[in-house]
């Protein structure tokens, strides 16, 4: 028996075939997959915000991109996952409202993109698909089985990267 | 002026938050119902201070399809509001203002638009009082307006409160008339703010 793990907003988890990780409706926030293809060993996380260290009260780890991802591999190794073999795939970062003033606040959907493909850039783990901007919200499910990412969204058929 | 957090505020603090609340989202109510011409009651409002993780789950599900109307607020008070209502029920508050159902799933171009008017009486109307009770200007902006999963809604005012703390404090107001309709309240005012609100009502940090 397969079981579902769920993923809340700020939050991460390990992930073993043949079980699988989701979160529910991503919106600016980005969620990331992280996979060794041989041991099947996986992991989630759903980032809130692009950089720890401008934020003075940032003791939350998986709220943001930088922290987040270095406790998932941290989490993922220690499960039996080889570091060197980690791949990714990430969703998310859309911008759910157009409205112009506060410009930065409204773009973190970007930013958070932007930081998480630098972190992964820096951590040396390729990103195999992604799907992520645009202006709707999309819950995910990643299979450690196949490495398959499943996105769902209101009024689309559900894909798979 | 000291710093507010929500994660460590007292409930002195969190009262007077709350309090506010209730008289805005009793003024939207009285605004809502005067709009559409039908009485509406609305139960004693919810006010909850909820960790990101749990907000989901305080909407009834993140997969949950709402209408989001969000705003910029300017003036003394600088932040955003948001008001959230389920699809469900914002098709039921259209077709009162529109004087008909209609019979699609998706709201059609001309309910967006009537939504988001409900939305900008809705959300002025809380800051009115707001602003009538601080004694504090308060300027909102065009409201935008969309329909998506709660969650994906959410995640906008929950980052900004993720700037600040771990916490979000939301008010959750039911209203009936023939329907039950849940509307959400989220006020993201920035720090700043907070202190100007709490000073403005006389109480010292």
């Amino acid at each position: 028996m397969s079981v579902e793990i769920k993923v809340g907003m700020a939050d991460l988890n390990v992930c073993v075939s043949p079980d699988r990780i989701t979160t529910l409706g991503l919106g600016s926030c980005v969620g990331i997959a992280l996979r060794d293809p041989v041991t099947k060993i996986g992991g989630l996380a759903h980032i809130m915000l692009p950089d720890s260290t401008t934020i003075r009260n940032n003791s939350n780890i998986p709220k943001f991109a930088d922290t987040g991802i270095e406790e998932l591999v941290r989490q993922v190794t220690r499960k039996g996952a080889n570091r060197s073999r980690l791949v990714a795939k990430i969703a998310g970062g859309a911008q759910m409202f157009g409205f112009g003033s506060n410009s930065e606040m409204v773009r973190v959907g970007e930013r958070n993109v932007q930081a998480t493909k630098k972190k992964l850039a820096e951590l040396k783990i390729p990103i195999l698909a992604e799907d992520t901007g645009k202006n709707f919200g999309r819950t995910v499910i990643f299979y450690p089985e196949t490495g398959d990412f499943v996105i769902r969204a209101v009024g689309k058929q559900e894909y798979k990267i | 002026m000291g710093e507010i957090n929500l994660d460590t505020m007292s409930n002195e603090y969190f009262d007077v938050l709350k309090e506010l609340g209730n008289i805005g989202a009793g003024n939207a109510t009285t605004a809502l119902s005067q709009m559409i011409q039908c009485k509406i009651d609305m139960a004693v409002p919810q006010v909850q201070l909820l960790e990101f993780k749990e907000l989901g789950a305080a909407m009834g599900g993140e997969e949950v399809v709402m209408a989001g109307i969000y705003l910029a607020i300017d003036g003394d008070i600088k932040g955003s509001i948001m008001f959230l209502l389920e699809k469900k029920a914002a098709k039921h508050l259209v077709a009162k203002l529109m004087g008909m159902e209609s019979e699609q799933e998706d709201l059609s171009e001309m309910e967006l638009s009537a939504l988001k008017e409900v939305g900008n009486i809705i959300t002025g109307a809380y800051l009115n009082s707001l602003s009538s009770i601080t004694n504090l200007t308060i300027f909102p902006s065009v409201p935008d307006l969309t329909v998506d999963m709660a969650g994906a809604i959410l995640s906008v005012p929950a980052i900004e409160f993720a700037a600040l703390g771990d916490r979000m404090l939301m008010i959750q107001t039911q209203f009936f008339d023939e329907m039950v309709l849940d509307g959400y309240f989220i006020l993201i005012p920035d720090l700043d703010s907070y202190g100007k609100m709490l000073a403005a009502l006389g109480i010292n940090m």
